[in-house]
């Protein structure tokens, strides 16, 4: 049996029917970072011998019969932007080189009550400001499909570990795409849920009104799993929502017939690769074949959705980034007085594209410029949403690409931050609406590299999300 | 470039968000906040008279927890990762005159 | 002929809500923890906590706003207050900016030319920040969390304002609103009560405000009165110079008497306010207001009131009593089991007053229970001790609430009611004091107030004097 080609629910099912064990898994996850680390570098902080003790522990919880979910003994890689008591937690950041959190992040818990045993911390853009991976302090990540190009981001690394085999599946968090995009560029599963169905606690905040966690993983099915284990309604999180229907895996169903999706002709305008359209379009074909009712539409708003997200989230992050400033944790410079102190700290600790980030969130909300820039971005947004719920009165899911290209060749995205940010054109209103989307492979460009096709639904209806991608990757499976 | 970024502004936004940045970096500063600015003034273009401000995607209101003493001693954990530390506070360059 | 000038003053009240935790997490807010017990992750700003609204803040937020005759802001919210300092640890401040709980509201004050209302702007609801301590060996400071995030209102006023004198009635009337609510305690020395006083200056009669500033530090009705003195001088001083008055933030030095400005060049006072994304809206139903309006306490003029007509009590009697809530509470409490309720206004009014004061305490600080007064009344009142043996039992159970009954049994306090044995020591008495007989017997009455006092001495104290008294006259 090769562990490694194995989905998580297929390797948990191995381990439950005792055809390998926690252990084994573990060994050769940690055999392949091994061999393949110092080429990815998918990992900020791999632990070895906390990995091996916990899929141990967790393999005699097993046999024990104390855990008997489908994740019981699997592999999982966390973003280095979600705390985990006792272990490095960096934010790809110089200034938190050193802080060692005393609390886990309620995600990661959740995945721990689940049986899932942590390998290790994925690397990530800063903060998770960036679509490459690149402004990590850490070094960049490759690409597995291409080791030239960039795996996307911000949660690239966890992407990266999921399709190279150094995991069986990753969390991420989505603030603009930071999930979807990255899996688009990998050939893997990301999903962002709805804002509000994976507690917020423990998620190092970048843009809190948007920031939501997610899954990467091979499958439909993976995903479906790791979404019904990790979301929760915590009273940590007065952002988190009471939900009954997080039975996710129960939307498994290989049938679209007569499911409504609607293809946004403002996502396939100009800038869209031409492969990727092709693909995209394709699989909506297929679909089609399939039952789905698929009919074009006009969306409408969509290039708003890019100077608003970015007003908002350079807004909240100059807010949430404050307190890094050397004096409780991470990071601090030496300098003479209390001001100066400031000042060395947060400029050596964080780097050119959370600092480009922070001066541009300070200066939109500084005084005689917060209506002008904050509250018209909020106003937009409520626009955005508008016009989001309008489609949803006609479909069950919009269907685009993720991203308007394949990954590119590492070093061509940071010189230009203006069109770096317009890639995140049809994953950011995504999170400016709180909607759930998903991104699943639908092909590779003539390079090979992976193309990722983006479904995204409603407030709260992941199931016609996991529904429709669930057949797709079926029928593409069965080769139709 | 429609928004211009002066040495003013740059100055005065590093103060609120306690940056520092040097000669070369503050030219580029003011010129990506610049273009930024001019990409966003792309908001403009939308009338959005009559239009509420929204926070949350959708409407989460009335969270509360219940006034229950939760918490024990924190001050080890509190401390944990201080760069500084001295009888169980936190040292930092004097802040009084 | 000198020029006259009008002081403006408005005030920013912040109080500490008597809950049990803080603001946004489960942290007590007990004083006199060791550093940084009373921490966790939230009020500490660890990256990745978050905070969670203690229902109790906005109760009494609520009762206060209704307290103080405010419209009440249906949907409000909080909101993010930047600025770097240390003890602030997420550097900015949970606050209330653009959707404050309370509005327009007022409160009556008694100044010499009569009631005056004063306006209040708003109440907001804000966390506290931690404590700052300078390490004189180090040169450095040192920060202490316990109190960051302990819940505050802040109360804005109008300026409403003329002098010290009204600034204080008003200080003293929310004092007593918040206090007979039981939101807060309300001490000024203990900071669960801060006044920052916004004051300008202008010409009598003129139509338009001065230019203000605001001063901090003030903790002491005394030091407010004082600083509003000793700013308003230097604010004419610097108008007589022909010198403008500078909008800036003081620091009051009460031992210096003297004030100086806060502001640095590295503080733009530019908070840059936005929602706070991590809480939710309050959204307040008509009957969640309902229910809290049901549970508003008899404020202090219905209990004035009532006292008269109840209780009988002399004017001057319902002033002290009803001037504390904890006063009153003891009073009530005490006519509930059955005391008369003048003898209770009595051991209030004259030895509880007396103690206070030689003490230095409020009356908040009053210890003993209405059950333990109600017992000495009782053997005061049943002759089981005199007045004197009274005051002395009274002053233990002032510093320790101590059960009179069983003080007075371990004691041996009790008056001795056994008439031979007094007969006896009058006898003594007489036969030992042959000059003071001779005297009384000559139509000096005076003389019998030795006597008595000489039987009591030899009495210990235990003897009732009119016993005494009636005893010397039947036997001389």
């Amino acid at each position: 049996m090769e562990l490694l080609s194995l989905s998580a629910v297929e390797l948990g099912t191995a381990i439950r029917e005792g055809r390998t064990t926690a252990v084994e898994a573990m060994e050769a996850v940690l055999a392949r970072i091994e061999e393949k680390e110092s080429l990815y570098n998918c990992y900020i902080t791999v632990d070895r011998d906390g990995a091996l003790s916990r899929a141990a522990d967790v393999q005699r919880r097993i046999e024990a019969g104390e855990l008997t979910g489908p994740l019981a003994g699997v592999p999982v890689a966390i973003k280095d932007n979600l705390c985990t008591e006792g272990l490095l937690t960096t934010c790809a950041s110089k200034i938190l080189e050193n802080y060692v959190p005393t609390f886990s992040a309620e995600a990661v818990l959740n995945l721990e009550r689940a049986g899932a045993v942590l390998i290790g911390k994925t690397n990530m853009d800063e903060f998770a400001m960036g679509s490459t991976t690149e402004t990590s302090a850490y070094g960049v990540t490759r690409n597995p499909a291409d080791p030239e190009h960039v795996p996307g981001g911000s949660s690239g690394g966890s992407a990266a570990a999921v399709a190279s085999g150094e995991c069986f599946f990753a969390l991420g968090s989505d603030t603009g795409g930071s999930i979807r995009q990255p899996a688009s560029f990998c050939g893997v599963v990301g999903m962002k849920p709805t804002y509000g169905t994976v507690s917020r606690y423990g998620l190092v905040a970048y843009g809190s009104s948007l920031d939501q966690i997610g899954p990467l993983s091979r499958t439909v099915e993976d995903c479906a799993v790791i979404l019904e284990a990790i979301a929760s309604h915590d009273v940590k999180d007065s952002t988190s929502v009471e939900r009954q229907d997080t039975d996710f895996t129960s939307a498994l169903v290989r049938d679209v017939k007569g499911m409504r999706i609607g293809i946004p002709r403002d996502y396939f305008g100009e800038g869209l690769d031409p492969e990727v359209r092709a693909a995209v379009l394709q699989a909506a074909e297929l679909l089609k074949e399939n039952g789905a009712v698929v009919e074009e539409f006009d969306l409408s708003l969509v290039d708003y959705a890019i100077p608003a997200y970015y007003t908002i989230a350079a807004a909240e992050a100059s807010s949430n980034l404050e307190r890094f400033d050397g004096i409780k944790y991470g990071y601090r410079a030496e300098a003479e007085g209390l001001h100066q102190m400031y000042k060395k700290t947060r400029s050596q600790g964080f780097g050119p594209e959370v600092k480009r980030r922070i001066m541009l969130g300070s200066f939109v909300l500084s005084s005689g410029y917060y209506d002008a820039y904050y509250l018209k971005a909020l106003r937009v947004k409520a626009m955005i949403k508008g016009a989001f719920d309008e489609a949803f009165g006609k479909y069950n899911c919009i269907l685009g690409p993720a991203a308007p290209t394949t990954a590119p060749r590492l070093g061509e995205s940071l010189s230009d931050p203006i069109k770096m940010y317009l890639g995140d054109i049809y994953t950011i209103a995504v999170n400016l609406a709180g909607l759930p989307g998903i991104c699943v492979p639908c092909g590779t460009d003539k390079k090979g590299l992976p193309i990722g096709l983006q479904l995204i639904g409603d407030c709260f209806r992941e199931k016609d999300l996991i529904r429709a991608a669930y057949t797709y990757e079926q029928l593409r499976k069965e080769g139709k | 470039m429609s928004n211009i970024i002066t040495d003013e502004t740059i100055d005065y936004v590093g103060i609120l968000a306690k940056l520092d940045l040097s000669g070369e970096e503050k030219e580029q500063a003011k010129k990506d906040m610049g273009r930024m600015l001019d990409y966003i003034d792309k908001l403009n273009e939308l009338d959005t008279s009559g239009v509420e401000p929204m926070s949350h995607a959708f409407p989460v209101k009335n969270v509360f927890r219940e006034d229950v003493v939760t918490n024990g001693d924190g001050s080890e954990t509190t401390l944990r990762n201080a760069p500084e530390e001295k009888d169980s506070m936190f040292v930092v360059p004097k802040t009084f005159d | 002929m000198a020029k006259e000038y009008e002081t403006v003053i408005g005030l920013e009240v912040h109080v500490e809500l008597a809950t049990r935790t803080k603001i946004f997490c489960g942290c007590s807010t007990a004083f006199g923890g060791s550093p940084n017990s009373h921490t966790c992750p939230v009020c500490t700003g660890m990256p990745g906590s978050l905070p969670v609204l203690n229902r109790k803040v906005l109760e009494h937020a609520v009762a206060v706003g209704l307290a103080t005759n405010c419209s009440i802001t249906r949907y409000c919210k909080f909101d993010r207050k930047n600025y770097f300092y240390p003890d602030n640890p997420q550097n900015y401040q949970i606050s209330q900016l653009y959707l404050p709980i309370c509005r327009d509201g007022w409160v009556e004050i008694d100044t010499p030319e009569g009631a005056k209302k004063i306006g209040i702007h708003e109440i907001h609801m804000e966390e506290d920040a931690g404590k700052l301590i300078h390490d004189e060996w180090e040169d450095c400071t040192l920060v202490d969390y316990n109190r960051s995030g302990v819940p505050l209102i802040e109360i804005v006023s109008e300026p409403d304002m003329r002098s010290a004198e009204e600034v204080i009635a008003y200080l003293e009337k929310l004092r007593l609103i918040i206090q007979y609510l039981g939101a807060s305690d309300c001490k000024l020395q203990e900071g669960s009560m801060r006044a920052d006083v916004n004051l300008s200056v202008r010409e009598k009669g003129a139509a338009a405000f001065g230019t203000r500033t605001e001063m901090k530090n003030l903790n002491s009705f005394r030091a407010i009165a004082r600083a509003i003195e000793g700013e308003r001088s230097r604010q004419i001083d610097l108008l007589e110079a022909g010198e403008p008055v500078v909008q800036e933030t003081r620091r009051w030095d009460d031992a210096k008497e003297t004030s100086y400005a806060m502001r640095s060049k590295e503080d733009a006072q530019d908070y840059r306010y936005f929602p706070d994304p991590d809480l939710a809206p309050v959204s307040i139903s008509d009957e969640y207001l309902e229910e809290i309006r049901s549970r508003q306490p008899e404020f202090r003029t219905e209990k004035m009131k009532r006292y008269k007509e109840e209780f009988e009590l002399p004017d001057y009697d319902i002033e002290i009593i009803t001037g504390s809530k904890h006063m009153a509470d003891i009073f009530e409490a005490t006519v509930a089991l059955g005391s008369q309720p003048k003898k209770v206004s009595n051991w209030l009014m004259v030895e509880t007053l007396r103690l206070l004061k030689e003490r230095g305490m409020d009356p908040e600080d009053i210890r003993f229970s209405p059950e333990n007064l109600a017992k000495l009344i009782d053997l005061t009142e049943s002759r089981a001790i005199n007045s004197t043996v009274a005051k002395e039992v009274f002053e233990v159970m002032f510093e320790e609430d101590i059960d009179p009954e069983e003080y007075v049994e371990k004691k041996g306090l009790k008056m001795v009611s056994d008439e031979g044995a007094l007969r006896r020591t009058v006898e003594e008495v007489i036969a030992a004091n042959p000059q003071s007989v001779q005297d009384y017997r000559n139509g000096k009455e005076k003389a019998i107030g030795f006597l008595v006092g000489q039987t009591m001495k030899a009495m210990k104290g235990k003897a009732d004097p009119g016993s005494v008294n009636r005893l010397l006259k039947e036997l001389l």
